[in-house]
């Protein structure tokens, strides 16, 4: 049998620890255990990026990260994203542009764009296509992304730094 | 399923308000695939609570497609009640009106009149009712946001939710509602927040695979390596030795459960089992088209008109269309939860019929319908694909053996193999140009696609449209059917073959002409809406006459689907060496009659037309047999943000019209519009769908040795 074992991280801003046998999966622990369940299950082998979540800010496929990978670390999911009851600006965008049509990629959207902008705040065009292009849509948003994205970069580059 | 017969051009009238509507039925069995009538109480369709919140039920789902809301809407409209006191309960066959599915784009059309009626019918009966008890004639009252007052002595009031005391409406009034006319529409032709935003962008919307409930085990299922393969033996004592696990073994279905996925997972690995495997070697992409072509089968004939056999054209032109098989590949993979409780079973699914799937999973654990109720969460993408729903089945059967809650997820392997695909297919068009220029005659035959979509909307004489096989509605079990594994409907089944070869031929005859491709069908159409949004999507992308191939790589193609009218203008590079296409800007012009909700409208336009772009140029399912070969993502690609076009719509409004159907006509002209954009900008006619670069490079190489 797999050796269970005490795990500490920090999940959406609060440190969480687990007893849980080494090998599980990031996602399967989120969505069963912590019944975090707004990382999405898409395809389980990293082409789709449904399951994206950001592990010290950058973004990762739960499918694919082993739980030890955690320890120490960072995780954020969509769940984190609005703080005390106020939708983050990405959130409120996706909702103005209507970037969204069945949701089911919605979470891994919102968070690849925080990353995005955590890291780029002004990202130009293609800069925003190629990072959001790691994960699909089937319902066909993504103009609707890239304007709700678009959008929030230019919000923040008015704001004085 | 729809009924594979075309009606005549008939058209129902529908009076609403002063002015007549019309309800253009070019696809009556639509309206005749509902086996019941809705029901005429309508309480069956909202209740109002003492609070004064209003509960809507509906049988349809929400997977995208924006119903919640514009539902929502329609009995906000005909109530007089603000959008934030309504909840909608969608799809739980316990309570809501019987419904025999989501597709077809038939909520806003069907379901949306019956809807519509109950509200205004509440509110007529509210109004009479308040007229007793505040003792004055109805027509001296009026309505806000669900409190009812007399004009003039606004103090008089008395609100929809005293007057109902959260029971039945019980009282009847004996004149029947008018619906509201557009031109008084407040809350319907808006674009209000969705209802379900804000669940939508904080993860806590909740989809089948997200329901838990205590104790629940979650399955999986021992899948064949092949369709038609034969389970010889299984030996599932490995995966029983693990710890926590269960098996369930019944005839055909081996299952194993555990408390963690990942376990159950684990032990399905375990098992061991032997197959006898059918040849792989029967149909292969390269020789199915053969093997529809040799099909059996008698040609129904579903249009004629004058003797197309006959005719003598100055310039013949025949050709031959193909399309592969395409899989539905929703992000969200087919998910069900059961649980049986009290002697009743609850099964919640992904599923695009409810009801349906009610009575399968009553039929095969021997239940009284009555006992077995399905709930539909939010879904993530059906596009006709949840219409089959075996893994209700499959939860609801391993429930009642293991007394346990079961959640069946299938995985993105299984979403592939067990998909029922939209099928490969093949169109013949025998036609021409007479010495006038004019298209001289229209022989049509469609292959295994169905006949949505194919009858010939241009004037032309003499037209004959024949139908082989039967599309997404063949057998699938069969053993003799042309297909190696299951087929069914993919958004506008059999409307986007059918257009493709449609459009495809006619840019083709125009080119023979010298026309320009837009002139060329104006000249040959005379249908009123179809000529306006030609006009309007050429307008809008700024189109300028010159006959194809222009070197320009622009595009035109024009549809009729689920009663709504759609033209669409393409612009496209080739890249020569290659053979890569880039779409690079998409104008679609859309008349779906009166618009409910435009921005959803438009998300459709936008969601249909990116959709579009695999099927025309890069999705195409690979198999050997019955084994499917694409597993995942990887191998099988969908239209992503890299290549995506810059995509405009219009929506022509016709408050003469009512509302049409918004969820799939915005697909159907899509590989059609690229294939001729293609034409333009390079002379190459592609006649298969996919345009993959290696069929782009092979028709630019037989242009160049011709
Ligand atoms: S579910 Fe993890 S990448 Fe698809
Ligand atoms: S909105 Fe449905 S998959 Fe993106």
């Amino acid at each position: 049998m797999d050796a269970k074992s005490s795990i500490t991280f920090t999940l959406n801003g609060k440190q969480t620890t687990l007893e849980a046998d080494d090998d599980r999966t990031l996602l399967w622990v989120l969505r069963t255990d912590l019944e975090l369940t707004g990382a999405r299950y898409g395809c389980g082998e990293g082409p789709c990026g449904a399951c994206t979540v950001l592990l010290d800010e950058r973004p990762v496929r739960a499918c694919r990260t082993p739980l030890w990978q955690v320890a120490g670390k960072s995780v954020m999911t969509v769940e984190g994203l609005a703080q005390d009851g106020k939708l983050h600006p990405l959130q409120q965008a996706f909702i103005d542009h209507g970037a969204f049509q069945c949701g089911y990629c919605t979470s891994a959207m919102l968070l690849t764009a925080w990353a995005l902008l955590a890291e780029n705040p002004k990202p130009s065009r293609p800069q925003i296509v190629a990072a959001m292009d790691h994960v699909l849509c089937r319902c066909g948003a993504h103009q609707r992304i890239l304007a709700a994205v678009e959008a929030v970069a230019a919000q923040a580059s008015r704001r004085p730094s | 399923m729809n009924q594979p017969v075309m009606p005549g051009r008939r058209e129902f009238f529908l009076k609403m308000g002063g002015g007549i509507v019309m309800i253009l039925a070019a696809d009556a069995p639509a309206f005749a695939q509902q086996r019941r009538p809705y029901p005429e109480d309508l309480n069956a369709y909202l209740v109002i609570a003492r609070d004064g919140r209003i509960t809507v039920f509906s049988g349809k789902v929400e997977m995208g497609q924006g119903i919640l809301t514009s539902q929502a809407q329609m009995v906000a409209e005909e109530l007089d009640v603000d959008l934030d006191r309504i909840d909608m309960v969608l799809g739980d066959t316990d309570r809501c009106p019987w419904d025999m599915g989501t597709f077809g784009s038939l909520t806003t059309r069907m379901f949306g009149p019956a809807l519509r009626a109950a509200a205004a019918q509440a509110r007529l009966t509210l109004l009479d009712l308040a007229a007793h008890k505040l003792d004055v004639t109805p027509d001296r009252l009026q309505v806000s946001n669900g409190v009812i007052s007399v004009s003039g002595d606004a103090a008089r009031k008395v609100s929809y939710a005293e007057l109902s005391q959260g029971a039945r409406i019980a009282h009847v009034v004996p004149q029947k509602a008018v619906l509201r006319a557009a031109k008084d529409f407040k809350r319907m032709g808006q674009s209000p927040r969705r209802l379900d935003a804000v669940e939508k962008v904080t993860g806590g919307a909740k989809y089948t695979a997200d329901m838990r409930l205590p104790g629940m085990l979650y399955a999986r299922i021992l899948r064949p390596p092949a369709h038609g393969a034969k389970l010889i033996e299984a030996d599932t004592r490995a995966a029983e030795a693990l710890p926590g696990v269960t098996v369930v073994r019944e005839s055909e279905l081996i299952a194993v459960l555990h408390a963690d996925p990942e376990a159950a997972s684990k032990a399905l690995a375990r098992v061991r089992a032997r197959w006898e495997n059918p040849p792989t070697t029967k149909q292969t992409p390269e020789n199915i088209f053969d093997h529809i072509l040799a099909a059996k089968g008698e040609p129904r004939v579903i249009q004629e008109r004058g003797d197309p056999g006959a005719a003598k054209p100055a310039k013949p032109l025949s050709a031959e269309y193909r399309k592969g098989y395409v899989a539905h590949a929703p992000i969200e993979p087919h998910a069900a939860l059961a649980e049986m409780h009290d002697g009743k079973l609850t099964v919640w699914a992904s599923t695009q019929t409810p009801f349906p799937v009610q009575e399968q999973i009553a039929q095969r654990l021997k239940l009284d319908p009555k006992q077995v109720r399905v709930r539909v969460p939010y879904i993530g993408g059906g596009f006709g694909g949840k219409s089959a729903s075996e893994q209700a089945i499959e939860a609801a059967v391993l429930a009642v053996r293991t007394g346990k809650p079961v959640q069946v997820a299938r995985t993105r392997e299984e979403e592939f193999f067990l998909d029922t695909f939209d099928p490969a297919c093949v169109v013949q068009i025998a036609s021409g140009l007479d010495a006038q220029g004019h298209i001289s005659h229209w022989d049509y035959t469609v292959h295994a696609a169905g006949e949505r979509g194919a009858e010939l909307l241009y004037d032309v004489a003499d037209v004959r449209m024949r139908s082989v096989g039967r599309g997404y509605y063949e057998s699938t079990a069969a053993a003799d059917s042309v297909h190696p594994f299951a087929i069914g409907p993919w958004r506008a089944p059999g409307a986007n073959m059918n257009i493709f070869a449609i459009e495809s031929h006619i840019d083709t005859l125009a080119a023979l002409a010298g026309s320009d491709p837009l002139e060329f069908r104006l000249q040959h159409m005379r249908n009123p809406r179809m000529r306006r949004v030609l006009q309007a999507a050429a307008s809008a992308f700024g189109w300028k006459a010159a006959a194809a191939p222009s070197r320009r790589g622009f595009g035109i193609a024009c549809g009729m689907d689920a009663g709504t009218c759609v033209a669409v203008c393409a612009h496209v590079s080739v890249d020569v060496e290659s053979g890569e296409i880039r779409v690079r800007r998409l104008v679609c012009a859309q008349d779906m009659g009166i618009v409910v909700n435009p921005e959803g409208a438009k998300m459709q336009i936008e969601g249909c037309l990116t959709m579009g772009l695999g099927y025309a140029l890069s999705e195409e399912l690979r198999f050997a047999g019955g084994r499917v070969l694409d597993r995942n993502f990887d191998s099988y690609p969908l239209p992503r943000f890299r290549g995506l076009p810059k995509i405009e719509s219009v929506l022509i409004e016709d408050d003469t019209i009512a509302p049409q159907g918004g969820g799939e006509p915005g697909i159907v002209c899509t590989g059609a519009v690229i294939a001729n954009a293609v034409f333009d900008a390079s002379g190459a006619r592609l006649l298969q769908l996919p345009m993959k670069p290696e069929r782009v490079r092979a028709a630019l190489a037989a242009l160049a040795s011709a």
